[in-house]
């Protein structure tokens, strides 16, 4: 009867982009279109099944998170003995990391906007990161899904901050480019609600002033208010047991381990080794099979267990991610079999690997960037 | 004075509220993004800061196809008045989705539902509901209610259109022993007649009700003429008429108090100014309560593309489908209420382009103008600010 999508609207289902990228060179218009056919059949088969097992997932884990978000606080309360503190700290951290990454990355995409659930919704949901959901919701959902990897349009390309690509051009700036990522690591989430603002469209006259100043407003609320939970209120009622100071630093570490967990998966999404970069004329004219093929070799996988892939919101399956960011995430590993069949079929890479081995890879490739391009090698030998 | 303890109870209750309302601001400072509710909720089911939900603390089988739901109502639900009727939320395979349903009970006992098994929603309230579940809820609405005066009262049912109905004779007849009702109650067999042997009792019990039975599996479809309503009720003419149940008893019941106004009319004109021969007149007014109201006037067009502009998401939809199930089924947050075009809760503004009463055909295509989504087809693109 109705078919859904979420805006700008459907791409062409035939016909090509002006370039295709090197690693999808050998396939066919024909080609590239049957394979955004059987993608799509992945999802409508996701569709058809989705149900009340998905529902009732992630009220669990909304659950378990709450619980241990309010036993991790309430350890805090008790922080002035050690082993409170630290009982406290890594409950917190945890339930954090839950709360940004399978709980609120995933809502905001509007992952379980089909359970018609008020309280767990796209367009309700806030998170407890300092940058507020809607802005987030447009830089990433909005700018970031749709021009995934395309230098100079995907802003999260080192978030304007990182040389990141070969392709950007090298400024005596990037030499701090490893200084730059270990400093933000710790303060991820203000590196996050500073890019969210878009200082340099902004400045370019790109964003007008009445959503800079309604942007800042909604931020220094949203700062506010996190400010004052994390480090006055809750520290507050924690001094009525004498652990004040306790409190203070077990929510501040908390917040840095969540700070350098979502900065290792989120870096790992899609600058690890084998992912592509795309100039715009390999997305212009781009069909919906195309850009099926821009998303998987744009992005890059972790492999590990369960525990992992909750613990990363399952974006240790940032391939299917990307290719579905609306489908609920308790089903990227059934649908991961899938696509990472069809990929190898169509002879397409498909970047997956251990974190240790993906961070690794990421902190190489800021090494290297941080100089200028080597000169290519000559041809002879 | 059982009014006056009532009246204390109540300051007492709204005293309270306020000093949690403040406490749980207060708390939220602890809480934030989140709300003390959604921690509360860990232990309680009921508690949300975003929509209003109950326990549900007993099942009564009515029937073979009904059943009977009471349910202990969270914060912000106010008590309803007999006949009112309160949106019900459940979740059928993890999709919230909302029927309206008349309160049966009492005006001021524990909220209660009367469901007939005749479709999704309502197979589930019937077959699967127990003790503990939790329905999601709308505070109680409408306006087929008791007269606010003291007046002697017809009541037509059929089917399960006897609930408002029972919620009145409840609330009315063991405490009012001036009232005087009549109830014609129209269904299939005695078997299938939810609340029969309640109502043979109150009958018995208190005069001032008498309940008519119709029982269509013996003497036929009950007959709208005036002799045939006569028969059951000689004094119809001078009673305040309440019908509800399905659209052809209730369309039935609408043309003979039409012709019986006309006929009024016609003769009140020769006898002039001497009202008092026109006794009927004005007497016997007629309150209707449609459950579903027909929707194929305005079908047969084509649709066209919706876009949900703040939920930013577009869906291509036929012209028959209303506008709240294609915003529902995209996912998209829809105010509803009744979700048959009498309560106004899921009005929208159209930004652009044309949408189609499905009740009247009528286009729609004022930009600014609020359309009741609940019957509204898409008549080629339109944009809603929602
Ligand atoms: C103000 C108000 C008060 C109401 N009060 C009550 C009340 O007190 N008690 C009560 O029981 N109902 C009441 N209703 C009706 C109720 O809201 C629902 O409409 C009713 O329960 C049917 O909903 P459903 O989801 O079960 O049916 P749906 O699945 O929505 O079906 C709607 C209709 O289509 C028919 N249908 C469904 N599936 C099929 C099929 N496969 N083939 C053919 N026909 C089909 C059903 O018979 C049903 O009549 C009230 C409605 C309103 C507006
Ligand atoms: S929902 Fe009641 S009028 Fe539309």
């Amino acid at each position: 009867m109705t078919t859904t999508l979420t805006r700008p609207g459907a791409l062409a289902a035939s016909g090509h982009p002006l370039v295709r990228p090197d690693a999808a060179k050998h396939l066919t218009d024909a080609q590239v279109e049957e394979l955004g056919r059987e993608l799509d059949a992945v999802r409508d088969e996701v569709l058809a099944k989705r149900g009340a097992t998905d529902a009732a997932y992630i009220r669990r884990v909304i659950k378990v998170q709450r619980s241990l978000e309010f036993a991790g606080r309430g350890a805090l309360m008790f922080s002035k003995y050690k082993p409170a503190w630290f009982a406290g700290t890594a409950m917190l951290s945890v339930a954090k990391i839950l709360e940004n990454m399978e709980i609120g990355h995933n809502v905001l995409h509007g992952q379980w906007d089909w359970m018609r659930d008020p309280d767990i919704h796209s367009t309700t949901w806030e998170w407890d990161f300092v940058t507020p959901a809607r802005s987030w919701q447009h830089t990433h959902n909005d700018l970031h899904h749709r021009w995934t990897n395309v230098i100079g349009k995907d802003k999260d390309i080192g978030y304007n901050l990182l040389r990141m690509d070969p392709d950007q051009p090298w400024k005596p700036f990037n030499l701090g480019n490893p200084l730059y990522n270990a400093l933000l690591a710790p303060v991820f989430e203000w590196g996050i609600a500073v890019y969210d603002l878009e200082i340099l469209e902004y400045k370019e006259g790109l964003k007008s002033k009445e959503a800079m100043h309604r942007d800042l407003k909604a931020m220094g609320k949203k700062v506010l208010t996190q400010f004052s939970k994390d480090y006055a209120a809750t520290p507050a009622v924690a001094m009525l047991t004498g652990s004040g100071k306790q409190a203070l630093y077990g929510t501040l570490a908390a917040n840095a381990i969540r700070n350098f967990w979502a900065h290792a998966v989120i870096f790992c999404g899609h600058f690890p080794d084998g992912t592509d970069t795309f100039t715009e004329e390999e997305v212009d004219g781009e069909t919906r099979g195309d850009w099926y093929v821009r998303q998987m070799i744009g992005s890059a996988n972790i492999s590990g267990s369960r525990l992992m892939h909750l613990m990363t919101g399952n974006l240790s399956h940032q391939i299917e991610h990307h290719c579905f960011p609306d489908l609920p995430s308790n089903r990227y590993a059934e649908v991961a079999v899938k696509v990472r069949e069809i990929t190898s079929r169509y002879k397409l890479p498909y970047t997956t690997g251990p974190l240790p081995k993906q961070v690794g890879s990421t902190w190489a490739k800021i090494f290297k960037l941080a100089l200028p391009n080597r000169a290519p090698k000559a041809a002879t030998a | 004075m059982r009014c006056m303890k009532n009246i204390i109870g109540r300051d007492y209750i709204v005293v309270m509220m306020i000093r949690f309302k403040k406490l749980a601001r207060a708390a939220s400072a602890l809480t934030t993004p989140l709300t003390p509710e959604d921690f509360l909720s860990l232990f309680n089911p009921v508690y949300s800061s975003r929509q209003l939900r109950g326990v549900v603390t007993r099942v009564v089988h009515e029937t073979e196809d009904s059943a009977t739901i009471y349910f202990r109502p969270g914060s912000g639900w106010h008590a309803h008045q007999a006949g009112q009727w309160a949106r019900i939320g459940v979740e059928l395979d993890g999709v919230r989705q909302w029927r309206s349903y008349s309160l049966s009970n009492a005006a001021d006992s524990e909220p209660a539902i009367t469901v007939k098994d005749a479709g999704s929603v309502s197979h589930v309230l019937v077959r699967d509901t127990k003790p503990g579940d939790i329905l999601f809820l709308a505070p109680p609405q409408g306006d087929f209610v008791l007269p606010e005066h003291p007046r002697s009262l017809l009541m037509l049912t059929a089917g399960s259109g006897i609930t408002p109905v029972m919620s009145m004779i409840r609330t009315l007849i063991p405490r009012r022993p001036d009232a005087d009702v009549v109830l014609i109650n129209s269904n299939s067999t005695p078997e299938r007649s939810v609340f029969r042997e309640e109502l043979d009792e109150l009958a018995d019990q208190f005069p001032n009700l008498t309940v008519r039975h119709w029982f269509t599996s013996v003497r036929g479809r009950l007959d709208f003429t005036a002799k045939a309503i006569a028969d059951l009720c000689p004094d119809w003419r001078d009673r305040a008429a309440y019908a509800c149940g399905p659209e052809s008893f209730l369309d039935d019941a609408e043309d003979l108090w039409n012709r019986e106004a006309a006929l009024e009319t016609a003769r009140a004109v020769p006898i002039g100014g001497e009202g008092a021969a026109t006794r009927p007149s004005g007497g016997s007014t007629l309150t209707i309560e449609r459950f579903s109201t027909d929707l194929t006037a305005g079908a047969g067009h084509d649709g066209g593309l919706v876009t949900f502009e703040q939920s930013d998401r577009e869906v291509q939809a036929d012209g028959a489908t209303p506008l709240l199930d294609v915003g529902e089924d995209a996912g998209v947050l829809m105010p509803s209420g009744c979700r048959m075009g009498i309560c106004h809760s899921c009005l929208i503004p159209l930004r652009a382009g044309a949408v189609r009463d499905l009740r009247t055909g009528e286009v729609h295509n004022e930009p600014g103008q609020l359309i009741q989504t609940c019957v509204s087809a898409a008549a080629g693109p339109v944009n809603l600010d929602l």
